[in-house]
């Protein structure tokens, strides 16, 4: 036994974290067990404190005021704690290398958290006079400029709420600009299969059918295959560039000559945007619109699901379809363009949103752009780039990776090193959570089977990128040894073992009932 | 650069683990002529944090705040005190910087207050179940009228002139792209539009607002048993959420569908976003919804867990089939909702709504002291209509001046329509005290 100079016991006596700890409260130390908000219900407490009415006269037009909503009552600590023990339950960037490829997770710094809730941007409404908003409408010009020069494209519509909002956006500047050439008839959309999900359900949100154009053996869309779809009926191609196998498209200017050429726009998902950004503008591959996700690119923090900002920007072909509203320069500052009456000889196709875009997200992203500026920008896309290369380098040898490198800002390996061990991409996934990693994207793109995505982005240190290399190294070989078992068990150290999702969507319980007054069968029998 | 971990000694060594001498080589499926040599010089080159600083802050110095000023401007965003708290667990990084919960055991966090969200979601509006959010209320509306054609396969669309006209769009833009017979008719400023009488067999759904956009309330069960008997679904739009602690619930009225902006609680005015679209339904429509959906489960030891469920009517599964194309929604929003909607309670939450009211009331009764000044509302939740001797948009222009922002005149929202350039739409909240109220009572008898 070894002890320390006071005589006592030094050897850690306590279970070993694989083994199943029971404790009376059901919390183990710091993962925290938390009843659902409503289970803490506190009669009687209040979480603000609230002045009385300055009358208690009514003017509700006959109609009675409601009785009851059926909301909990908390203390303002209880709903702190409450809060602050659930995010203790989450994966972040702020704690963990996320490698979620094709989702851009870098580091999301708090300068532009700062920034966006500055008064002057967090505390004004979309409908005060806007004269009272000048420096908003600034911003929004700022950042608009910066997208413009970055991706070579001449305009940019910047209310879309998110990326798919976005292709929205760019399909029906599409669709206004080909009814307005008198060829209603182009309704057919051609998409990679490797395509995100977004892009064939946008398209049919449009009222577009989907024309799938296979993916080629090298992961690429080839000029060839595209021709063979192409047709006086095709609307636009819809592509990812980088792609969503992380390799940029070698023949994206011929295909997207040969698409114009068939009368065709060329919509560009620009999800990837991060691997090229500042070395590569778009417009220069004959883009005729992208949405450009700020909550990827440009930073601004994904908080879970959202909000997003899916900026797009047009060529001149599709630019005076753009929706409303839009900031122009008036002759006493900026203004707002709120009605096609006032939009000049633009045609706009109509509005998308509420109001005028996501402005608190515009402030992070400029905040961001700001911070690079011209030269670190070219250095981001730069670093993204080769810290993929260095991962699909350092573990080919050991993981299969899905096609010859270089890649982009994302590697793509597959299931097959993991073939005949039983171990599958999810059990792999699940196994890296253990080790303190939130897994990669699996499954997803289609092309390739059991497809493990990862992206590191270049906000990772060369220190993190050798450790999580020697995680997966190490369970790769693992695998390899058939310590199924290990796999088929993880995750164990998480607040929740794996979650049966078949049940979820079996029976469906999407929110909380109040549990009905249980009367016990002998008494009931009475 | 502060952001960028790697050294130039971290380059050298990873490029010589990959075999290759220069970042450039990684490029090299990049046509030529796309390549650019180097950084775009028209664009200027990183700066510290002090410096971006005070570029953003003389940009946010030449905007009027809210809280600076008497402040009555309503009309589909509204200025409510948000408790300091919420704003801190916001900021927590394990749910600013979190993705999309798409693995369960790792975002438990994220998925118990979805289901939170969605309960308190239903509890509100009356409804039986609640997605995770939407981008914000207008784009929950287009979506409503597409998932009421899905329901009942009808292509025509009634819209209420009360629909606040920026929804109105969204919904003709989204769903007239679909080839949907829109319908929407003329604003509704005396709320005397008759619905029933223009619903038939090929009517899919009809929108309303409550309060509407000009601030009328109405009961609209009579219109829900109507359009039930015709095989009409109908939407209720509620674009101040607050309202919901003192008005009766759509639910309860017999709504189909009922969508909300949820900015009013939990979210600052920001411009106009990020905001949260609430989205309610029957359980009978639930696999007709759009949206994520979080759900109940257990885990592998029997312990109650949440997942993000039902993702087969979802684009990443069903691609061209889905019920929408919508991915990332408002998550953060939804989570300051979420806790806001938590530290109001019952009782905040009833208290909040009240004091709105009345302090609606109070200013009503006071404008209406002014001459040539009237209030068109009979009843009204936080906002109502004055109708004034002068046209709006020039009085609320001059009011600006003196640094009152007095409300949104309806010509800014219905530029071609006759007859409303003498209408304003006045809000007041918990925010105005009656100082606030008594300056643009004064303000308004300067300018008139």
């Amino acid at each position: 036994m070894a002890m320390n100079n006071q005589g006592r016991d030094s050897t850690p006596h306590s279970v070993s974290v694989t083994g199943e700890v029971v404790t009376f409260t059901g919390n183990k130390a710091l993962q925290q067990e938390e009843a659902l908000i409503f289970e803490l219900d506190n009669p009687g407490a209040v979480g603000v404190d609230l002045p009385e009415p300055v009358t208690t006269k009514t003017r509700l037009g006959g109609l009675s005021p409601r009785v009851g909503v059926g909301l909990p009552q908390l203390a303002e600590p209880d709903v702190v704690r409450h809060y602050t023990r659930l995010s203790q339950k989450n994966f972040a960037i702020d704690t963990t290398m996320y490698p979620l490829g094709s989702c851009t997770m870098k580091h999301n710094p708090r300068l532009n958290e700062k920034m966006a809730r500055l008064p002057g941007f967090s505390d004004i409404h979309p409908m005060q006079p806007v004269e009272t908003v000048q420096g908003a409408l600034e911003l929004i010009d700022q950042l608009a400029h910066w997208l413009k020069t970055l991706t070579g494209m001449p305009a940019v519509a910047m209310s879309p709420g998110a990326g798919a909002h976005g292709e929205l956006c760019g399909l029906m500047a599409i669709h206004a600009a080909l009814d307005a050439r008198g060829e209603s008839h182009r309704r057919r959309v051609l998409v990679p299969e490797s395509a995100h999900g977004t892009n064939p359900a946008t398209a049919a949100f449009c009222g577009f059918t989907v024309d799938t154009i296979p993916a080629e053996e090298n992961g690429r869309v080839s000029v060839e295959a595209v021709k063979a779809k192409l047709g006086d009926d095709v609307a636009c191609i819809m592509l990812t560039n980088p792609n969503t196998c992380g390799l940029f498209e070698p023949q994206i200017r011929e295909i997207a000559d040969a698409v114009h050429a068939a009368g065709g726009y060329f919509y560009c998902d620009g999800a990837n945007y991060n691997a090229i950004v500042g070395r590569v503008r778009p417009a220069d591959l004959g883009v005729d619109a992208m949405h450009i996700n700020l909550h990827k690119t440009f930073s601004t923090p994904h908080g879970g699901g959202g909000p997003g900002s899916g900026p797009v920007v047009l060529s001149d072909a599709l630019a005076p379809f753009a929706p409303l509203p839009f900031v122009v320069h008036g002759k006493d500052g900026f203004d707002l363009i709120e009605h096609t009456k006032d939009a000049g000889k633009a045609q706009p196709f109509g509005r998308l949103k509420g109001f005028h875009g996501q402005m608190g997200m515009f402030v992070r992203a400029l905040a961001y752009i700001l911070s690079h500026g011209a030269d670190g920008l070219r250095q981001v896309s730069s670093d993204a780039v080769l810290n993929a290369n260095y991962i699909l380098a350092s573990l080919k040898d050991v993981m299969s990776a899905s096609f010859e490198g270089p890649c982009m800002h994302e590697a793509l390996f597959d299931d097959r090193f993991l073939k005949g061990t039983g171990v599958t991409p999810l059990d792999f996934a699940k196994a890296m959570i253990d080790e303190g990693y939130h897994p990669m994207t699996m499954y997803f793109p289609l092309v390739v089977h059991g497809a493990l995505l990862i992206e590191p982005t270049e906000t990772e240190s060369k220190r993190t990128l050798d450790q999580f290399i020697g995680t997966m190294r190490h369970l790769a070989e693992k695998a390899k040894a058939g310590d199924l078992a290990h796999f088929q068990a993880a995750p164990r150290l998480t607040p929740r073992k794996r979650l049966d999702e078949t049940q979820a969507a079996r029976k469906p319980v999407l929110r909380w009932v109040k549990p009905a007054l249980v009367i016990p069968a002998a008494q009931a029998a009475e | 650069m502060r952001y960028l971990p790697l050294t130039d000694a971290d380059r050298s060594s990873m490029l010589a683990t990959i075999g290759v001498d220069s970042v450039d080589a990684l490029f090299r499926d990049v046509p030529d002529h796309a390549r650019l040599p180097g950084k775009i010089a028209s664009l200027p080159d990183h700066k510290g944090e002090l410096e971006v600083e005070r570029h953003l802050s003389r940009l946010a110095a030449k905007n009027v705040t809210a809280s600076s000023v008497p402040f009555f401007v309503g009309a589909g965003a509204y200025k409510h005190h948000v408790p300091a708290s919420v704003d801190q667990i916001l900021l927590r990084g394990e749910f600013l910087t979190s993705y999309t919960p798409y693995q369960p055991e790792v975002t438990q966090g994220t998925l118990q207050y979805l289901f939170e969200f969605q309960t308190q979601v239903a509890l509100l509006t009356g409804m039986d179940v609640a997605n995770a959010s939407m981008y914000d209320g207008a784009t929950g509306t287009a979506e409503a009228v597409l998932m009421a054609a899905r329901v009942n396969k009808r292509n025509k669309v009634i819209l209420s002139g009360g629909l606040h006209p920026h929804y109105r769009e969204v919904v003709e833009t989204t769903c007239g792209v679909m080839g949907m017979d829109i319908r929407a008719q003329a604003p509704d400023w005396k709320n005397a539009e008759d619905l029933a009488a223009l619903l038939d067999a090929e009517t899919a759904c009809v929108v309303v607002q409550t309060p509407s956009l000009f601030g009328h309330l109405r009961d609209f069960t009579a219109l829900c048993d109507a359009a039930h008997a015709k095989g009409v679904m109908v939407i209720v739009v509620v674009t101040e959420v607050v309202s919901l602690g003192l008005l009766p619930s759509p639910g309860s009225m017999g709504a189909d569908i009922v969508v909300c902006e949820g900015q009013s609680i939990g979210n600052g005015l920001n411009f106009g976003g990020p905001y949260v679209g609430l989205f309610a339904t029957r359980d009978k429509y639930v696999r007709q919804m759009p949206g994520r959906l979080c759900g109940q489960t257990v885990d592998a030891d029997g312990k109650r867990g949440f997942v993000l469920t039902l993702s087969t009517r979802e684009q990443h599964i069903r691609r061209e089939k889905a019920t929408s194309n919508i991915c990332t929604n408002s998550g953060l929003c939804a989570l300051a909702f979420t806790i806001h909607l938590s530290l109001l309670g019952e009782q905040g939450l009833v208290s909040l709504a009240r004091i709105n009211h009345a302090n609606a009331v109070t200013l009503a009764d006071k404008l209406s002291t002014v001459k040539g000044v009237s209030v068109v509302n009979d009843g009204f939740f936080n906002e109502f209509t004055v109708k004034l001797p002068k046209k709006a948009a020039k009085v609320a222009s001059k009011l600006a001046a003196k640094d009152i922002l007095a409300g949104v005149p309806v010509s800014r929202l219905y530029p071609d329509v006759e007859g409303l350039d003498d209408l304003l739409l006045i809000a007041a909240t918990e925010i105005n005290s009656v100082e606030d109220m008594d300056a643009l009572v004064r303000g308004l008898e300067e300018v008139l």
